[in-house]
């Protein structure tokens, strides 16, 4: 009898070392490749990567059903409470940055910069159906017909353009070409002669050719879009820190304490490889520290902070 | 022009309409086909199916993709037909006809087969990752992908069971038979054919689905193979979607590659259906 119990019990038995990633879509290409170097260094670990996106995630990781979370926004009050309630700690690492590009035709020749100012006029909800032309943005530009494009409500992308540029996550005029396939963006805006948009920096830096890149002004500041730029902290504010959230209870096992560590360390070098902006160098090592240490929590009061030093994430108090 | 000159002008006209509509869904499949192929064709090699997914371009595969796309169709596959076959085998044959009860049933039955696949998902979700635990297992797409294509197997198994010549049945009625006997010795053995044309075109549906899945919790990196069926695992859609979503160009051309896979694959059972019910028609002998 127990022999037919274990045969049908036993394809239901499921391995158990198990290091299971979920998150942002943005910060996945990091993580698979990082996660391919670990098993390569490490055979009898398995890692499992999914994209349910940043938010989908956070609901995961603070249920408890996976050990590390892909993030490309600091951790929301909602999210902070839901983790509270399961008790579950965690550390916040940042790993890379995200930039956002605001990209026009190749051709256009009147539009090389544009203010932060600017752009929130462009993009508020108010402006929907009133701001049309270029010379409602800026009165020098000509009388012409404006064409926005930019990410769908659902992309990690939109929500932090919004509250950095809006002020508001998700405030944004809805009159707008979106996607969340940022492909399709390059695509249209390549082919639009009027087109303003929006693109996250590498997909700009892939696609350097097809689309023109203004440069921003934010604060009396003029910054170009590049990636020397965002690491030397110049890209205010369309930079952000993207980041890992791994739980206290999955530390407990030596594999994801050994992942963490492997993911801080090569991050610089996988980051590069696969076209992403790294964090200055000496900021991992701060990085390693917070693992070491164990500082629990976020430094991010349940919002982005737009525009903050990459040091500052690392000023937590140990606790 | 006579009356019956007119009638064969317009019988022309009709016959050319016809052929230029048909020629046109032929030439949107066969350009689709042809595009692939042109972009991804030159990167299918054994190394493709061997390898697991990669950061780099030139040497990522579909391994985990393929096999996770072949068991979760096996488990879909096995739900399916025992769950939808005997269902229609009762409203067919068990059931009252007229009853409104019935009616209900088969009303709902056509509405499920037009509900957008992600409301699957979703109850897939609250129900069997959620409340039965299973995760974001083989098991659970399985579930997930069976519900979603089971009307359509319901609906031609009784289409199948229904195209039988009803005097054959009241022949073994009369004989002393059972329903039951009916049903295993003439019903199903000769309707077998509809029956699997009917679960292979819902397979077919099935194994391009990626909504349902990323809803449940599919995962997009995965490097090793399922060992039972409550690991997790990826399918060949959204192992696509994935390399699609890249900015760089070499991902596209893997995309495309992976995208001739599942169009072979989805054709293959296209095809496997087709000969079945070719078989089918040649044994069977009334």
């Amino acid at each position: 009898m127990n022999f037919f119990l274990a045969i049908l019990v036993m394809p239901f038995l499921s391995f158990a070392q198990l290091i299971r990633v979920d998150g942002s879509s943005t910060v996945f290409p990091l993580t698979e490749a990082v996660a391919e170097e670990f098993q390569a260094a490490h055979p009898k670990h398995r890692v499992t990567v999914g994209i349910s996106g940043t938010g989908g995630g956070f609901k995961k990781f603070c249920r408890g059903e996976t050990d590390v979370q892909n993030a490309s926004r600091p951790i929301q009050d909602s999210e902070i409470q839901a983790c509270k309630k399961n008790g579950i700690r965690f550390l916040e690492l940042p790993i890379a940055f995200d930039a956002i590009a605001i990209a026009v035709h190749p051709s256009n020749s009147f539009a090389n910069d544009i203010t932060v100012e600017e752009l929130k006029l462009a993009w508020q909800p108010s402006a929907q159906g009133k701001i049309m032309k270029w010379n409602q943005i800026r009165s020098t530009w000509p009388d012409q017909p404006v064409a926005f494009f930019g990410a769908g409500s659902d992309s990690g992308t939109f929500d932090y353009f919004t509250e950095a540029i809006v002020g508001k996550a998700k405030a944004s005029r809805g009159d707008y070409t979106a996607s969340e396939d940022d492909n399709t963006l390059v695509m249209g805006i390549s082919r639009e002669k009027n087109a303003l948009g929006y693109v996250p920096l590498h997909y700009f830096e892939e696609n350097s050719g097809k689309l023109k890149a203004l440069k921003i002004i934010f604060k009396g500041k003029t910054q170009t879009a590049s990636k020397e730029a965002v690491i030397q902290g110049l890209y205010a504010p369309l930079a952000r820190p993207l980041l890992i959230y791994v739980s206290e209870k999955a530390l407990a096992k030596p594999e994801v304490q050994l992942f963490t560590e492997f993911y801080i360390k090569n991050s610089s070098a996988l980051t590069k490889e696969i076209q992403g902006i790294p964090l200055p160098e000496a900021t991992y090592t701060g990085v390693l520290n917070q693992l070491k240490e164990k500082k629990w929590g976020t430094v991010f009061k349940g919002h982005s902070q737009v525009g903050m030093k990459i040091e500052d994430l690392l000023k937590k108090e140990k606790n | 022009m006579t009356r019956s000159q007119k009638r064969k002008v317009f019988n022309f006209f009709m016959k050319l309409v016809g052929l230029l509509s048909l020629a046109l869904a032929l030439i949107v499949l066969l350009s689709l086909i042809l595009d692939l192929a042109i972009r991804g064709g030159g990167r299918i090699d054994m190394d493709f199916f061997t390898s697991f997914p990669s950061r780099r371009a030139g040497q990522a595969g579909i391994l985990s993709a393929w096999v996770g796309t072949l068991l979760v169709m096996l488990i879909t596959a096995f739900l399916t037909i025992l769950v939808g076959v005997s269902a229609a085998l009762y409203l067919e044959e068990y059931s009252k006809q007229n009853h409104p009860m019935t009616k209900l049933i088969e009303l709902n039955i056509l509405n499920l087969s037009a509900m957008p696949s992600i409301l699957y998902g979703l109850l897939a979700l609250g129900i069997f990752v959620h409340y039965f635990k299973l995760g974001a297992s083989l098991l659970t797409a399985g579930l997930t992908l069976s519900l979603l294509v089971l009307p359509i197997v319901i609906v031609s198994t009784r289409e199948a069971l229904r195209s039988l010549p009803s005097n054959l049945k009241e022949a073994s009625f009369a004989l002393g038979a059972t329903r039951f006997q009916t049903l295993y010795y003439y019903q199903l053995p000769s309707a077998m054919g509809g029956i699997m044309t009917g679960v292979i075109l819902a397979l077919s549906r099935a194994i391009g689905e990626t909504a349902p899945l990323i809803t449940i919790g599919a995962l997009t990196y995965i490097a090793f193979l399922p060992q039972s069926i409550m690991d997790p695992f990826t399918v060949l859609p959204i192992q696509l979607f994935n390399w699609l979503s890249r900015p760089q160009a070499e991902f596209h051309v893997n995309a495309a590659a992976a995208g001739l896979v599942l169009l072979t694959l989805t054709l293959a059972l296209n095809l496997i259906a087709i000969l079945i019910r070719i078989r089918v028609r040649k044994s069977i002998k009334w």
